[in-house]
């Protein structure tokens, strides 16, 4: 029991924190632009394909740096050439065209690399059992991501706190006008951030890409989840956005270990439900069964009850 | 110095300003009165490129409707908002120091010419500004545009809200700064501050300029007063 508790504590941090790498860019660029950019994950997917193209020609180390640069590019083209336009017909259609680069970017994946998963695997300098607690071995990749997760954070708080171009973003959330009539070039400032925030989740689709699986539905799979992580920790609130990650992170890899249901809890009780009693199929519904639905039912309870989200500052 | 010429303005379908023609001089101390709504802040706005402006603007001769804020900023003209805008999450050096344009660059005014100015911005200097009274947001604000070196400045209502002991420093604030050579648009409803630190005023009615004039021009005027100023 308590073996598995540290090892699901372990990974639930683990993907959270692998949710952060998406939502903190994606809550930077909602809290400078409010652009919900919809395609946020599709640039995780991209990040994850370009390390696999960059690892068979030069390794894992190279795809490592390459890639969320390579994806930053297409971030910062996508803001500059894509977005700023769109800009000037209102958010609604900010909103369509992020929406729309998901099925462009998605059917792109498809024509370079196909339908299928690609062989992008773990590097083999990684791939190897870093200690076993009781009888579950860590793989030391495991490790790794979390290290990666934890450089990556520390980084934009230094960044933010301690530069003079993150006191600008700062400053961007809540009045860009103003930041642009003190002579700071705020065009330039959401294009930084918009790549920044593109290179973020290509970083975390290069770590996780090997993890998991590389494929053309991991955008897909992903995308959700960090739109509920934003909302539920409050939309343009970075802070809002770790802690919303860890809950969702920790709620959803808890609720996949859990395999009682309310009637075996009644029956641990000594109130046994019969097999035909009225609504078993609710009874006996395991909890982890319920885990995928989880955080959604977070996201609209939280829309309804709080809909600046934990620690949102923003009313609209 | 400043030029604008037939300026339009629209905020979605609704036409604000009407055709304004308006000059300031170097080193010249101008105010712009009106009531609320008239399109004061919207003059202002326009002139920063905040709002996009349909007519002609120019600056030392060279045309600025069309750039963006930050172009415009560059040029040397500084902008003091009237709902004050400053930056929570930095504390009150951090806010002045995103006035300056470039890190660490000082231009004639510094970070201690502030604190001398508002001795309190120096004690609440590594405060959240977000907890700053209105008063200190009001210093802070206009020391932060003019960490910028600006060599105009349009301040758009300081002494709105704020305690008389206040409006009475904001008062010698817009005179030190005048006496430094700065060319100054002060955006008013108090006709004593405009009469007192003013050379030249204007007074907006829906959308246009209806006078313009000297404060002793204003003064005699009392058609003027009673019917586009005076509650």
């Amino acid at each position: 029991m308590l073996e598995s508790l540290i090892f699901t504590i372990f990974n639930g941090v683990l993907y959270g924190m692998l949710l952060f790498m998406l939502a903190s860019g994606l809550t930077l660029i909602f809290g400078m632009m409010g652009v919900l950019n919809f395609a946020h994950a599709s640039f995780y997917m991209l990040g994850a394909y370009f390390a696999y193209q960059v690892s068979v020609f030069a390794g894992f180390w190279a795809a490592l740096f390459l890639a969320p640069l390579g994806v930053a590019l297409i971030g910062a083209l996508t803001e500059r050439y894509g977005l700023r336009q769109v800009h000037q017909h209102g958010h609604v259609a900010e909103l369509l065209f992020t929406f729309g680069l998901v099925y462009v970017i998605e059917e792109v994946v498809h024509l370079v690399w196909g339908r299928t998963p690609v062989n992008y695997q773990v590097p083999e300098a990684l791939d190897f059992t870093l200690f076993t607690l009781f009888t579950t071995d860590f793989p030391a990749y495991r490790a790794f991501m979390l290290g990666v997760a934890i450089f990556m954070f520390v980084g934009i708080f230094l960044l933010l706190t301690k530069t003079r171009i993150g006191q600008v973003v700062q400053a961007s959330l809540s009045h860009p006008d103003m930041v642009g009539a003190l002579g700071h070039n705020v065009p330039r400032v959401f294009t930084l951030v918009f790549a920044f925030g593109c290179a973020l989740a290509g970083l975390a689709g290069v770590i996780a890409g090997n993890y998991f699986i590389t494929e053309p539905g991991m955008a897909w799979n992903m995308g959700p989840i960090v739109f509920v992580v934003v909302v539920f920790g409050g939309l343009g609130s970075l802070g809002g956005a770790l802690v919303g990650s860890l809950i969702i992170g920790l709620a959803q890899t808890f609720a996949v270990q859990m395999t009682f249901s309310i009637a075996s809890v009644l029956a641990d009780m000594g109130l046994a439900i019969s097999e035909d009693a009225f609504l078993s199929g609710f009874w006996f519904l395991e909890l982890s069964r319920i885990g995928p639905m989880l955080p959604y039912l977070l996201l609209v309870l939280m829309l309804i009850f709080r809909p600046r989200g934990l620690m949102g500052t923003r009313a609209d | 110095m400043l030029e604008v010429k037939g300026l339009h303005a629209f905020y979605g379908k609704s036409h604000i300003l009407h055709g304004v023609d308006m000059n300031i001089g170097k080193g010249e101390i101008v105010s712009l009165l009106g009531r609320n709504g008239v399109g004061r802040t919207t003059t202002c706005k326009s002139i920063m490129g905040l709002v996009e402006p349909v007519g002609n603007i120019t600056y030392n001769g060279e045309k600025i409707s069309g750039m963006e804020p930050h172009q415009i900023a560059h040029r040397g003209i500084g902008y003091v908002p009237e709902d004050r805008l400053i930056f929570p999450g930095l504390t009150t050096r951090q806010n002045l120091e995103l006035g300056m344009k470039k890190s660490g660059q000082e231009g004639r005014w510094k970070l201690d010419d502030a604190y001398k100015l508002f001795p309190r911005l120096e004690e609440r200097a590594e405060t959240p500004a977000e907890v700053l009274s209105g008063g200190e947001q009001q210093m802070l604000t206009m020391c932060r545009t003019l960490m910028g070196d600006p060599e105009l400045i349009m301040i758009d209502e300081p002494t709105e809200g704020l305690a008389p002991q206040i409006v009475k420093q904001v008062g010698e604030f817009l005179e030190q700064i005048a006496s430094s050579g700065m060319s100054v648009l002060l955006i008013e409803q108090k006709l004593s501050i405009a009469l007192k630190v003013s050379q030249r005023l204007y007074v907006m009615g829906h959308g246009e300029i209806v006078f313009e004039g000297t404060p002793s021009d204003l003064e005699a005027n009392e058609s003027v007063r009673k019917e586009w100023l005076e509650v």
